[in-house]
């Protein structure tokens, strides 16, 4: 543990990438393979399942530092990290730091968290806070931070894959294919991982390549004919593998979703062995495509019930061929590809669609038929030249997501509460209101979208006139109009206003705009009655 | 409030009726005593200015020409209407004072910006017994501890040579007056080469050395040429961040010092490689010993998360409340 504190005080205490990657290349060198294997889990984002939860851990912190329960939260609310309010609030006992026998990353994983999970309460709670007092500074905040959560310190996944690539002098391309997917962290994997052999298991997807905000005017782009131009559909991205006699469904999250889409994992063995698809996963009736909400109920959900089923149909629409009678594709041109792709399409099950180019001949022509995306439930056009591979990740300049404009209204600030990590002790997530006559109804959390010199500014006004404290939450007086963009708005019954809008953001500060002329709730559901989806968004959105 | 209270928060700032003067008032007043030189304490305006003797060099330097000020001695009594008065060390930054009032039998102490920590820049903190203690509260959260100066001054030293050995810059932010001449005193005991300092740095340090304040040699940053910087140690406040002076450093490491330092976010959000935590002042143990210390029967808190300590004061049995100030949270 002490040389993966090392690293991670290396990666906490720079900016510079080049440092970050150096400081990784050397931690792994140095590393036995199963905590190299432990480290790449940890450093990718992942995490085990939870063994205690953070209200536990808050408890037992209070007992341990002798303290009220008020002081831990306000505490941690301002600190913005549980981990790190427990190894700031724990005095450590010197005597007993070094009496402890050091223990290795994947030591501390295999022997004693995931253990923890098989003891009761006292015991748990003798082992966690028993770390505690015997552990230094660094050590105790990463041992909790592996308890509480992922580990966040920086490190993107392309900086992790560029060190794995300079480590084992492969490229980085193929690193990243060996990371996809689903992998235990073990000496093996390591190994595999270095070797490249076997590097993917069976069933494992390629890296998506995603497309870029089109930031240009279109036309810059040069011919029309150049470019593939389709529908940027409102779904879950995945790619479906097909190997052998088996068939497995990913999410661009890398998520395995093949259970939660039985009809289309069904009628993807219908596709020859060796076939590997790009597409979105929509809930689909009749010949369009369902509102977002009816797909997202078929997510997080243990069984599917024959309602369900029936009620959101889910279909696969092909954006691209990636692999064909097992042989990687992805470099050749996107038109080689989709001429293949709807060659293997022909007279496929209806849950496999493709998606359709959209024949006009015009970048004007397009920008016309782009207008119709709302209406059409889609959130745009894409745009990917016909000569371009199928790259990894995003790389700029071959693919292009050109979004209709984002719904707009003006809400006022009524509550903020204090942001987590580094806008800890910083009034960061806040809810807007509108009108509804006299009064102001809540309508949507916004956490993104100011300036850092604007949240420092806001966070002042917002303790220099607070009017309530409800633990972490303060109202303040309805004073600041902020424009706020979304992505669609639904009925809700959850929501005191009978409304939930998607992906709320903040565009502006309407400093020039007083209160009383920030929207209403009327003008929300003339939104709602226009383009709303005419089903209820999960209280989430 | 009570009516009988010697010092209550006004529109001006705080002020004491039965001597008829303002402490740190935020407007103009005919007469104010200041605690300490920084910003939010010491503002222009008001007619007549006292503080305590040590404090004349810097104060001077943020005050109008014709400001009229006088000054006294640590401990030496003096009469304001029917109150005695009096300023001792506050231990904050170089002239910093509490404020004790004595009227009919009642004393009152405010304390202003105040630590425990020895700073080789400034007088100790003198525990002076009272029965109201009105105090700062900045980081009156239990994570606040201070580790000892010295290991923190040892970090700082570690930092810069290790910068050194890159041939990179260390560009260290401090508040240009207190934290930055506190850091070139308490790196003597590591090193004696010079540093070099940012324009709002230069003219507080050469107050300080005037005052009698042993330091690290120090030169100007104002040059614009990169080479002589490569591993030297470079002293600025935290707003030249990220500004264009800045780029005359070439590649560089950062730093900043500051009690706030403490909270890995805080540090993160400001996108300094490093933090120092080393602060002006009290940290949350240091809150409640000096409380216990000047046997005060009822604590008065100014700024910073003083609604926090007055609830834990109370649950304590201590009598306590919040005065509204506008002074502010930075250091």
């Amino acid at each position: 543990m002490q040389r993966f504190a090392d690293l991670f005080e290396s990666l906490d205490t720079t900016t510079s990438t080049n440092a970050k990657v150096d400081a990784m290349v050397s931690y792994f060198r140095g590393a036995a393979a199963t905590d190299a294997a432990w480290a790449t889990y940890v450093l990718i984002g992942r995490r085990p399942k939870r063994s205690v939860g953070p209200a536990l851990l808050r408890r037992w912190l209070g007992e341990e530092a002798h303290l009220p329960d008020w002081l831990v939260e306000e505490t941690y609310a301002s600190v913005g990290d549980l981990a790190e309010t427990i190894a700031l609030l724990i005095q450590p006992d010197a005597v007993r730091i070094a009496r402890e026998a050091p223990v290795t990353l994947g030591g501390w994983f295999e022997q004693r968290l995931l253990p923890l999970r098989r003891l009761d309460e006292a015991r748990q709670r003798a082992e966690v806070t028993g770390w505690w007092h015997s552990l230094d500074y660094r050590e105790c905040f990463l041992v909790n931070k592996l308890l509480t959560g992922s580990l966040r310190v920086g490190v993107s996944r392309t900086l992790l894959t560029r060190a794995l690539s300079q480590l084992f002098e492969r490229p980085r391309i193929e690193i990243e294919r060996g990371l996809i997917g689903d992998w235990e962290p073990t000496a093996g994997f390591w190994e595999q991982l270095a070797s490249g052999s076997g590097a993917s298991g069976l069933l494992h997807p390629y890296p998506f390549y995603l497309a870029s905000p089109l930031d240009r005017d279109v036309l810059e782009l040069g011919d029309r004919e150049a470019w593939l131009a389709e529908w940027k559909w409102d779904g879950i991205r995945g790619q479906i593998v097909r190997r052998e006699d088996q068939c497995a469904l990913w999410s661009r999250g890398e998520e395995l979703i093949t259970e939660v889409f039985p009809e289309i994992v069904q009628a993807a063995h219908w596709l020859p062995p060796g076939t590997l698809l790009d597409g979105e996963v929509l809930a689909w009736r009749g010949d369009a495509p369902l509102p977002f909400a009816q797909l997202q109920k078929r997510i997080g959900r243990k069984t599917l019930g024959a309602k369900i089923l029936a009620d959101a149909p889910a279909r696969f629409i092909a954006y691209d061929l990636l692999e064909l009678d097992g042989v990687d594709y992805r470099a050749r041109p996107m038109r080689e590809r989709r001429e293949q792709l709807e060659r293997i399409l022909r007279g496929a099950p209806p849950a496999l669609g493709i998606s359709q180019p959209l024949g006009v001949p015009t970048w004007a022509a397009l920008a016309a038929e782009r207008t119709r995306a709302r209406e059409l439930g889609v959130e745009g056009v894409m745009l990917k030249s016909w000569e371009s591979p199928y790259g990894a990740g995003r790389q700029r300049g071959a693919w292009w997501k050109w979004k209709i404009d984002p719904l707009v209204f003006d809400g006022v600030l009524i509550y903020a509460a204090a942001g987590h990590g580094r806008r800890s002790n910083l009034y960061t997530d806040y809810t807007f209101a509108v009108w509804r006559g006299e009064t102001l109804v809540p309508v949507a959390k916004a956490y993104s979208g100011l300036t850092d010199v604007e949240i420092r500014e806001l966070d002042r006004w917002i303790r220099a006139h607070t009017r309530e404290k409800f633990g972490p939450v303060r109202s303040v007086e309805p004073l600041y109009v902020f424009e706020l963009a979304y992505e669609g708005i639904a009925a809700s019954t959850r929501h005191k206003s009978g409304i939930a809008v998607r992906f709320p953001r903040i565009l502006r500060w309407r400093k020039d705009k007083p209160a009383a002329e920030a929207d209403t709730l009327a003008n929300l559901q003339r939104v709602l009655a226009a383009h709303g989806a005419r089903t209820e968004l999960p209280s989430s959105a | 409030m009570d009516a009988r209270d010697l010092v209550v928060a006004t529109q001006r700032g705080l002020y004491c009726a039965a001597g008829d003067f303002h402490i740190d008032p935020w407007q103009p007043v005919p007469r104010a005593i200041i605690t300490h030189a920084h910003g939010d304490h010491l503002r222009g305006g008001s007619t007549h200015y006292t503080l305590a003797a040590p404090g004349l060099g810097v104060a001077r330097l943020r005050l109008p020409a014709d400001a009229n000020v006088t000054t006294v001695a640590y401990g030496e009594i003096f009469t304001f209407g029917g109150t005695r008065v009096s300023l001792h060390p506050a231990g904050h930054i170089l002239g910093s004072s509490q404020v004790r009032i004595e009227h009919e039998g009642q004393v009152w102490v405010v304390s202003g910006d105040y630590k425990r920590d020895p700073d080789p820049t400034c007088a100790l903190f003198e525990v002076v017994p009272c029965d109201v203690f009105i105090s700062e509260a900045t980081f009156a959260l239990p994570v606040y501890r201070w580790a000892a100066t010295s290991s923190t001054a040892g970090e700082i030293h570690d930092w810069w040579q290790r910068n050194r050995e890159r041939g990179v810059a260390s560009l260290l932010f401090a508040y240009s007056l207190g934290k930055a001449q506190r850091v070139l005193a308490e790196l003597t005991a590591f090193s004696n080469e010079p540093a070099y300092l940012h324009g709002a740095v230069a003219s507080l340090t050469q107050a300080y050395r005037d005052a009698g304040v042993t330091m690290l040699p120090t030169l100007s940053a104002t040059v614009a040429r990169s080479r002589e910087y490569a591993g030297a140690l470079v002293i600025a406040p935290p707003g030249a961040a990220g500004s264009t002076w800045v780029r005359r450093f070439g590649e560089h490491s950062s730093g900043f010092c500051s009690g706030w330092m403490r909270v890995r976010g805080a540090r993160r959000r400001r996108g300094y490689d490093r933090g120092f935590v080393l602060s002006d002042h009290a940290d949350w143990p240091s809150l409640l010993r000096t409380f216990r210390q000047t046997g005060a029967r009822r604590i008065l808190l100014t700024h910073g998360h003083s609604d926090t300590m007055v609830r834990y004061l109370r649950e304590q049995g201590v009598d306590a409340a919040a005065l509204a100030t506008e002074y502010g949270a930075e250091e």
